[in-house]
């Protein structure tokens, strides 16, 4: 409701606005009405999407025996972290968020170096059958991981590497996306910029390395968050690649850790969940822009 | 690489002129150059290439090489031709799934882009810029999470007794609803978590679609006597109809591959009643070892996929109206 007088006044105040749009002055009165249900609408699906994120910290942040208290509060007034202190009891957290780091780090700065190195090709330099290969590349992204599983599974056997962080790393690094993303953003970078390199002496890869890659660190950014947000999040194929809870990543430990506690103790689980939130959500806060264009990249938008 | 293996004769022939010899040590670094620039563009394709053979082309042959064989990886492979074929489109656990995955797709699809496109309209509307900016940043949220931990929390959310959904349900007078013990309200729930997390993706498709509409448009439209319903209905619509092909198609690719919540949510039950195709080659390999029919399976949801994405293609070239 403030908001919605807020936005009036500062309309009011604003001789811009009132200057700009004089024909909207007449049908203020229906607009704000119009407006007021706008936000009122939106306001409810912000708290529906929000709320049950809020719930779970709230609820993470009170004992094991008031969780299941109803009306539930929604504030947590005396913060109980026993079951953050839980947590790292009954799951090897470290090792879990270790285990995920490692394997979403390499997954992510692999993923930046291939598809760097991938795009710059498929974008500025010539070779034969490039067209051809680049459809390939584009085509992959149509396959659907559950489809390969089963062969990369017996692959992965058959390299020595079953139940080890590899196994998920390996197979992740080759980026169609990645590479497509990459080719776009070296695609804006002028070519003059390789003939003026060689004209003063400095070798292909010369010019990669020190003027296109750093031009490309943007776009690398992006192929990386996205490649960390993806792969952090992933569960379908730690699920079938590892088996002993050492080489677990968090998704599979919080839902082992689910399994094995039963309806028990909910906080616990919660904050195990919480827990793994944590580096999405500063990825969110550092990097909101660069994943919206690079999730929405190749749209056509 | 290249500069390591220059061709045979050129040292010998640069010792044979002399050391200081400029002329000579040109042209052999212009040769290795020349040689180099061909290979070039192989070294820096190499890894997305080389993994791309071993991790996605390989496995597609293998795939469908394998849909032909009976494997438990115990013992030998045997051919069987299409033995698995027909013993997957008989298996009544396979025909559920692909008829749960297929209804799945239309509700969760359909109520995905109405929402998205519902809200997206709403925020592009005049408002102030930083509330904007709150509602863009709300509705985006969820897709950072991982889908195994939003349906750990939203299984809490949904419990029969003690969960928040059926408290608040109480407080309008509805009595509690038994969601994840049932086939409907499990199916329910699968839907609810699954568009919760992502509409915020077609969101995101939509409030670039709407930006790329002229203001000229909605002007010339008002000064044509268009309000309110009729706007969007004669303006919006028809010009947002390429994002919406764009925006459908991707959402319907990934709704057909559901697994996280399904597996967290239900575990495909009660009953059959929210297994999914992709749940169902997850079991038939890794549960029952039966490599060959999950190969079909995944095959079959293969070709969905290009048959959708092919018709995405045909469909852009007829309907889709370009400004």
């Amino acid at each position: 409701m403030t908001t919605s007088t807020d936005h009036v006044l500062a309309a009011g105040h604003s001789p811009k606005l009132s200057q700009g749009l004089p024909e909207t002055s007449p049908s203020r009165r229906r607009f704000s009405w119009n407006f007021t249900l706008r936000i009122v609408l939106l306001l409810v699906a912000a708290a529906l999407t929000l709320g049950p994120v809020l719930w779970t910290l709230s609820t993470s942040l009170r004992s094991p025996s008031e969780s299941f208290k109803l009306p539930p509060s929604f504030i947590p007034w005396n913060p109980d972290f026993a079951s953050y202190g839980e947590v790292f009891q009954k799951l090897n957290i470290f090792l879990l968020v270790l285990n995920s780091a490692l394997v979403t780090g390499l997954i992510a700065v692999g993923q930046m170096v291939s598809a760097a190195l991938a795009g710059y090709a498929f974008a500025h330099l010539k070779f034969r059958g490039r067209g051809a290969l680049f459809s390939i590349v584009l085509a992959t992204m149509m396959v659907p991981v559950q489809v390969t599983i089963v062969p990369v599974f017996m692959l992965i056997r058959g390299m020595g590497l079953s139940d080890t962080l590899l196994a998920l790393i390996l197979p992740a690094i080759p980026t169609a996306f990645g590479t497509f993303l990459m080719r776009q953003y070296f695609m804006g970078l002028p070519a003059e910029l390789a003939e003026a390199a060689s004209i003063d002496g400095a070798s292909p890869w010369r010019t990669f390395r020190s003027i296109y890659a750093p031009l490309a660190m943007p776009g690398m950014a992006i192929v990386g968050i996205l490649a960390f947000n993806y792969h952090w999040n992933e569960f379908f194929r730690p699920l079938i690649l590892t088996i002993s809870e050492q080489n677990f990543t968090l998704p599979l430990g919080l839902v082992s850790l689910q399994g094995n506690l039963g309806t028990g103790s909910i906080s616990v689980v919660l904050a195990g969940v919480v827990l793994s939130m944590i580096p999405a959500l500063v990825v969110f806060m550092f990097g909101q822009r660069a994943l919206q264009d690079g999730l929405t990249a190749g749209t056509g938008k | 690489m290249s500069t390591t293996t220059p061709p045979r004769q050129r040292p010998d022939q640069a010792a044979r002129r002399g050391r200081p010899g400029a002329a000579p040590a040109a042209s052999a670094s212009a040769a290795t150059g020349r040689n180099r620039q061909r290979w070039l563009p192989w070294i820096f394709l190499a890894p997305t290439i080389l993994g791309m053979g071993l991790f996605t082309l390989v496995p597609i042959v293998a795939s469908v090489v394998l849909a032909f064989f009976r494997w438990d990886i115990i013992s030998a492979p045997s051919f069987v031709g299409f033995d698995n074929f027909s013993e997957v489109v008989q298996d009544p656990t396979v025909r559920v799934s692909f008829l749960n995955t297929i209804v799945f797709v239309v509700v969760a699809v359909a109520l995905q882009l109405g929402l998205a496109l519902a809200l997206a309209v709403m925020v592009q509307e005049k408002m102030p810029a930083w509330l904007r900016v709150f509602f863009r940043s709300a509705f985006f949220f969820p897709l950072i999470l991982s889908a195994a931990s939003v349906s750990i929390f939203m299984r809490y959310l949904f419990n029969e007794q003690f969960g928040v959904v059926n408290w608040f349900l109480s407080l309008v007078g509805i009595p509690a609803v038994p969601w994840l013990t049932t086939p409907g309200g499990s199916a329910a729930v699968v839907v609810l978590v699954y568009v919760w997390q992502n509409f915020g993706f077609s969101f995101l498709l939509f409030i670039g679609g709407l930006a790329s509409i002229p203001v000229e448009t909605y002007e010339a439209a008002s000064i044509d006597g268009a309000t309110g319903w009729r706007k969007h209905l004669h303006v919006t619509l028809p010009l947002l109809s390429p994002t919406t092909l764009v925006a459908s198609v991707m959402a319907i690719i990934n709704a057909l591959q559901v697994f996280d919540q399904p597996y967290v949510l239900t575990r495909g039950g009660p009953g059959d009643s929210t297994r999914t195709a992709v749940m169902v080659i997850f079991e038939s390999a890794f549960q029952r070892l039966e490599f060959g029919q999950a190969s079909v399976i995944g095959v079959l949801l293969t070709l969905i996929i290009m048959a959708i994405t092919a018709a995405q293609f045909r469909l852009s070239k007829r309907f889709v109206f370009y400004q």
